[in-house]
């Protein structure tokens, strides 16, 4: 019986030895990765490779075009993706709970978060590159990472406007206010924490995306800086995977100094998500 | 007047809900199209059967069977390293470490899961394969093993989140009941709130099976591009996304059958992962009503 006993305390204090060595193995490998970057491409980041643009030559190529492209993205596609997203989340929330129509868009929504991104560059190059003819221009990219980063939006308005409690909106009825009316002036402030976040998730989302670029196009050698949405672009991730695949090592560091402003960009937009979901929570107390 | 506004906001409001079912409309539409011309070159049982892909090339086979093997073998890979791990996690998180562990682990490694796609292709190129080249001589600048690795460690924090919250949304009953019978945590743990958790449990490998699947940059920049029916880890292979990518890069005429093969390829895909994502679907709704 002591034995047994034993045997068990024994297998249990293992488990959890092993169980802290899994979660700090993946906070390792985080660091390892980290640290290397650092290591490796830290040496390159200097103003000539912010202001330059690509070349054939390493030592002279720079970041400018891309670093550009990635934030005209980013900006096009938070105006096309937020309204509609936060639209549609409202819609399924607010009006829709019990009728077919929204369970059936709740479906498909919940399927088009797990189609994987290239699927959404197939779509783009046939609808918006050939039929509409946008060809490879930003709005074309951010037309289709919008689509792609719809469904995050949609899912954390839902749930930014599911937490706001039922006391609210009905004082809003009280004294008189239509749905919409409850709608933009109670619901929508009190969940403007929660949607913030989410969005600037998904944008962090959008901005890292490489793959439906590509299928659509993007991975152009272009040598003008982008003005309109209808040029040609390139953006970050892209200009990393073009410089992987060169064989000279000067492009490859290249590829790692680019990977430090990805990360720092990335970095920061999660990180304003998480201050402001914690901020957000601690202050309102329903 | 005032309900008359009201209905057109609705209205509104619903139109841009439509969107994404226009977004799904448009996927099938495309895909279906544009791969009925291949199909319409290419018989539907070569399609299946063949064992070579080689589109490209003069003598022309489009078996899909290499490319699906290649998927298969990184994502097994991934899924070999991710779910033990990812499940240790979310068990070591839920009932052996210190609230305040907790508190700072959890959003730090949900970091892995925020990481741009290219950067982990990177790692995989760069220091991954390096590395285990030191202790496999003859494994390939390009091969599934690194790729497959580094997946598995981007998809860690779906299964350990995911698991995490179906563990911790357990009844507390059946946790205090093990415990007042004597068991101890890892008892607990495994013989009654993994049990209990299974659905959510299941959903989170089956959306991270799914993502690792579709993923397409690290598989593109380290995996090769060599369609190859094999089981060997250590030789270059190419997967469905990674082929759509080659074909992107490439001056491929639109409307030749070269082009249309990307779409084929992509329906592949997309039966893939859309089943998994329905499975997962339904279990989930399935769970929501059994402990609401």
């Amino acid at each position: 019986m002591k034995q047994k006993f034993d045997i068990n305390r024994f297998k249990d204090n293992m488990f959890k030895y092993f169980g802290l060595a899994c979660t700090l193995f993946g906070l390792a490998v985080l660091s390892i990765f980290l640290i290397n970057i650092l290591i490796e491409g830290l040496g390159r980041l200097n103003w000539q490779f912010f202001s330059s643009l690509p070349s054939r030559m390493p030592e002279k190529s720079g970041i400018l075009i891309c670093l550009l492209g990635s934030i005209w993205i980013m900006v096009l596609t938070a105006i096309i993706a937020v309204p509609l997203g936060v639209a549609s989340g409202i819609f399924l929330e607010e009006y829709g709970k019990k009728n077919k129509i929204a369970s059936f868009i709740e479906i498909n929504i919940s399927n088009l978060a797990g189609v994987p991104s290239i699927i959404y560059g197939l779509l783009a190059l046939e609808i918006f590159v050939r039929i509409l003819g946008l060809g490879k221009s930003l709005l074309a990219g951010s037309l289709t990472l919008s689509l792609l980063i719809l469904p995050i939006i949609i899912v954390s308005t839902r749930e930014a406007i599911k937490a706001v409690p039922k006391s609210i909106r009905e004082a809003s009825y009280a004294l008189g206010g239509t749905k919409w009316q409850t709608i933009r002036f109670q619901v929508l402030p009190a969940a403007s924490g929660g949607l913030l976040t989410g969005v600037i998730l998904a944008i962090s989302r959008a901005v890292g995306e490489s793959a439906p670029l590509i299928v659509i196009g993007a991975l152009l050698y272009i040598t003008t800086i982008p003005t309109s949405p209808m040029d040609d672009f390139a953006v970050m991730p892209i200009q990393i995977f073009n410089w992987l695949s060169r064989p000279q090592k000067g492009f490859i560091e290249n590829a790692t100094a680019a990977i430090i402003v990805l990360l720092l960009i990335t970095f920061i937009m999660n990180g304003l998500a998480i201050y402001l979901r914690n901020r957000w929570q601690k202050k309102i107390k329903w | 007047m005032r309900n008359k506004k009201e209905k057109i906001i609705e209205t509104i409001l619903m139109l841009c809900a439509a969107v994404s079912v226009l977004t799904t409309i448009g996927i099938l539409w495309v895909l279906l199209s544009e791969s009925s011309s291949f199909f319409s070159k290419v018989s539907l049982k070569d399609f299946l059967t063949d064992t070579e892909w080689t589109p490209l090339f003069a003598e022309k086979h489009f078996g899909i069977l290499p490319l699906i093997a290649g998927t298969m073998l990184t994502t097994f890979i991934a899924i070999v390293i991710a779910l033990p791990t990812g499940l240790s996690i979310a068990i070591y998180l839920n009932e052996y470490a210190p609230k305040k562990f907790r508190k700072v682990v959890k959003p730090l490694l949900e970091v892995l899961a925020a990481i741009p796609t290219v950067v982990y292709g990177y790692f995989a190129l760069m220091v991954v394969t390096p590395f285990l080249q030191k202790f496999i001589p003859d494994m390939a600048g390009f091969n599934a093993l690194s790729p497959g690795i580094v997946m598995g460690i981007m998809i860690i924090p779906i299964i350990s989140s995911l698991s995490e919250d179906a563990l911790y949304s357990v009844p507390k009953a059946l946790r205090e009941a093990s415990y007042g019978m004597g068991a101890t945590r890892l008892q607990t743990a495994f013989k009654v709130l993994v049990p209990a958790a299974t659905s959510g449990i299941t959903v989170s490998i089956i959306l991270a099976i799914s993502r690792a699947i579709g993923e397409t940059m690290i598989v593109a920049i380290a995996a090769g591009q060599q369609p190859r029916l094999t089981l060997n880890p250590l030789v270059p292979i190419e997967t469905i996304t990674t082929y759509i990518v080659q074909v992107s890069l490439g001056d491929v005429v639109q409307g030749s059958l070269e082009y249309q093969t990307i779409f084929a390829a992509g329906i592949a895909l997309f039966a893939l992962t859309f089943v998994l994502n329905n499975i997962s679907y339904f279990i989930k709704k399935k769970f929501q009503e059994k402990y609401e």
